[in-house]
């Protein structure tokens, strides 16, 4: 799971580059050329497949081991636990449920857009990403389920990266602390530099 | 001082159980909680009742025979102490305390408040121990040990088996006493030569014994009586990972006779 989720947070990070692209002021055209460069170059498609490996895994692997966690205390306590932990880690299925739903509706909106299994809105191509992301964020209501997933997606990384490392068997005292805080910063950055993108769709028009 | 206690009642492993109220008065602040237990008891057996049953033997924190989920955490409020440890005036006068025993599948309770806990020694037996006899003591620096290493590997070694990291696991998982148990003995050169073995057998039975999964949530560092750190958890998990990927192969050798 550790090592599923590590290889997914370099692909977060690719995403959200190009994503940035729509901020750019010249009518979408690097973000349109960023985003036919990943839907045509063979490598990218190729690893596409290995993309949805990793997520497929990483669910598979977080739902099982969530189950098996749970039956390993059948009798539960009668006082709720007081015991200090490590910020969040006790959400992670559930936050991870909640991204989940967020990436089933990206799937409507886009993939499934992009390979014909759903129509695209009226007087956009299949392939328009750039006015398909205009034309959803101008929706306030989309907007902010896109921007609840990803508030959530950042509480998830915020424990995942760290706690990724220490399962892989890397928590030392030298760097552990360099760790948490780069754990931190990523899950800030990811989380609001997606979120960034729908704000300046609304505010600024 | 007074107090309201609700305690685990359970006649036996297959009775179901439940919370108990009993008032106790005129305890001293200076006594321990297993004191007032003991007083509790005193009342208990004076009035014909049955009095609760409960782990305990060195009460100095050393054998880790001693539990108790005591108001939602292991050994109580007092941080790297064990309940043996504890006194009455760590709570507020009046207060109402629950005491409940190890909560665990791989810890079924036998009466009250005493869980079994042999599921360690099923561990421990799996390899948590070094097979040669040492012999008589070596002059010194015959071996030499790093002073980080034996530091850490004593740190480790501190580790008394009470269960406290799996009764305060959000998954009841057994990682922090495998690990230490794992790191102190990977960490020596005595215990070196068999760690590529010792790591997956004890790795595999704990896993069969039916324990959670660690989610790095770290609430059993933070209740450990003895204060292992959660390092010795990534130390299994690089020990784990590279015996699988890199232990030589042991020769099987078959013989027919
Ligand atoms: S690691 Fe700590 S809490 Fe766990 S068994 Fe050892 S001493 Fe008890
Ligand atoms: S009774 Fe020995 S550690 Fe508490």
């Amino acid at each position: 799971m550790a090592l599923a989720g590590l290889f997914l947070v370099v692909f977060l990070l690719v995403h959200l580059g190009i994503n940035l692209l729509l901020l750019a002021d010249d009518g979408g055209q690097s973000f349109s050329a960023a985003a036919a460069f990943m839907g045509t170059n063979p490598v990218i498609r190729l690893f596409e497949v290995v993309l949805f490996g990793g997520f497929l895994l990483h669910m598979a692997f977080g739902v099982l081991v969530t189950i098996r966690n749970r039956v390993s205390r059948p009798v539960r306590y009668q006082h709720k636990s007081q015991s200090e932990t490590s910020p969040l880690s006790k959400y992670m299925i559930h936050s991870g449920i909640i991204v989940f739903i967020f990436l089933v509706l990206h799937f409507i909106d886009f993939y499934f857009v992009k390979i014909g299994l759903v129509a695209p809105p009226a007087g956009i191509d299949r392939h328009d990403f750039y006015h398909r992301s205009l034309l959803l964020f101008s929706d306030k209501g989309y907007a902010s389920i896109y921007m609840i997933g990803f508030l959530f997606l950042g509480f998830h990384l915020n424990h995942a990266v760290q706690a990724a490392f220490q399962t892989i068997g890397m928590n030392h005292n030298k760097y552990i602390g360099t760790i948490k805080v780069v754990s931190i910063l990523y899950a800030i950055i990811v989380a609001g530099g997606f979120m960034v993108i729908p704000v300046r769709f609304m505010l600024f028009r | 001082m007074i107090f309201t206690l609700k305690i685990w009642r359970q006649k036996d492993a297959a009775d179901k159980g439940g919370l108990v109220t009993y008032n106790v008065d005129d305890i001293s602040p200076d006594s321990s909680f297993f004191e007032m237990l003991d007083q509790l008891n005193q009342h208990l057996i004076a009035q014909g009742v049955d009095p609760v049953s409960f782990d305990h033997d060195c009460r100095e924190g050393i054998c880790g025979t001693c539990s108790l989920y005591i108001n939602g955490r292991p050994h109580g409020p007092l941080k790297g102490t064990t309940t043996c440890q504890l006194h009455m005036r760590s709570f507020r006068n009046g207060e109402t305390i629950f005491v409940e025993p190890w909560r665990c599948g791989a810890f079924p309770v036998i009466k009250d408040l005493i869980v079994d806990r042999s599921a360690f020694d099923r561990i421990i037996q799996a390899g948590g121990y070094v097979s040669v006899n040492s012999g008589g003591i070596p002059d010194a620096n015959t071996i030499p040990v790093p002073k980080s290493d034996s530091d850490a590997s004593f740190d480790a070694a501190a580790c008394i088996g009470c269960g406290a990291c799996v009764a305060s696991c959000p998954n009841a998982s057994a990682m922090l006493f495998v690990s230490a148990k794992v790191s102190h003995l990977a960490l020596l050169p005595q215990g070196r030569i068999e760690a590529a073995r010792r790591v997956q057998n004890m790795v595999a039975t704990m896993d069969s014994l039916g324990f959670g999964n660690c989610s790095n949530a770290y609430a059993c560092e933070a209740e450990c009586p003895k204060e292992i750190s959660v390092t010795n958890i990534a130390r299994m998990n690089r020990e784990f990972l590279a015996a699988k990927l890199f232990a030589e192969k042991e020769k099987q050798i078959s013989v027919s006779l």
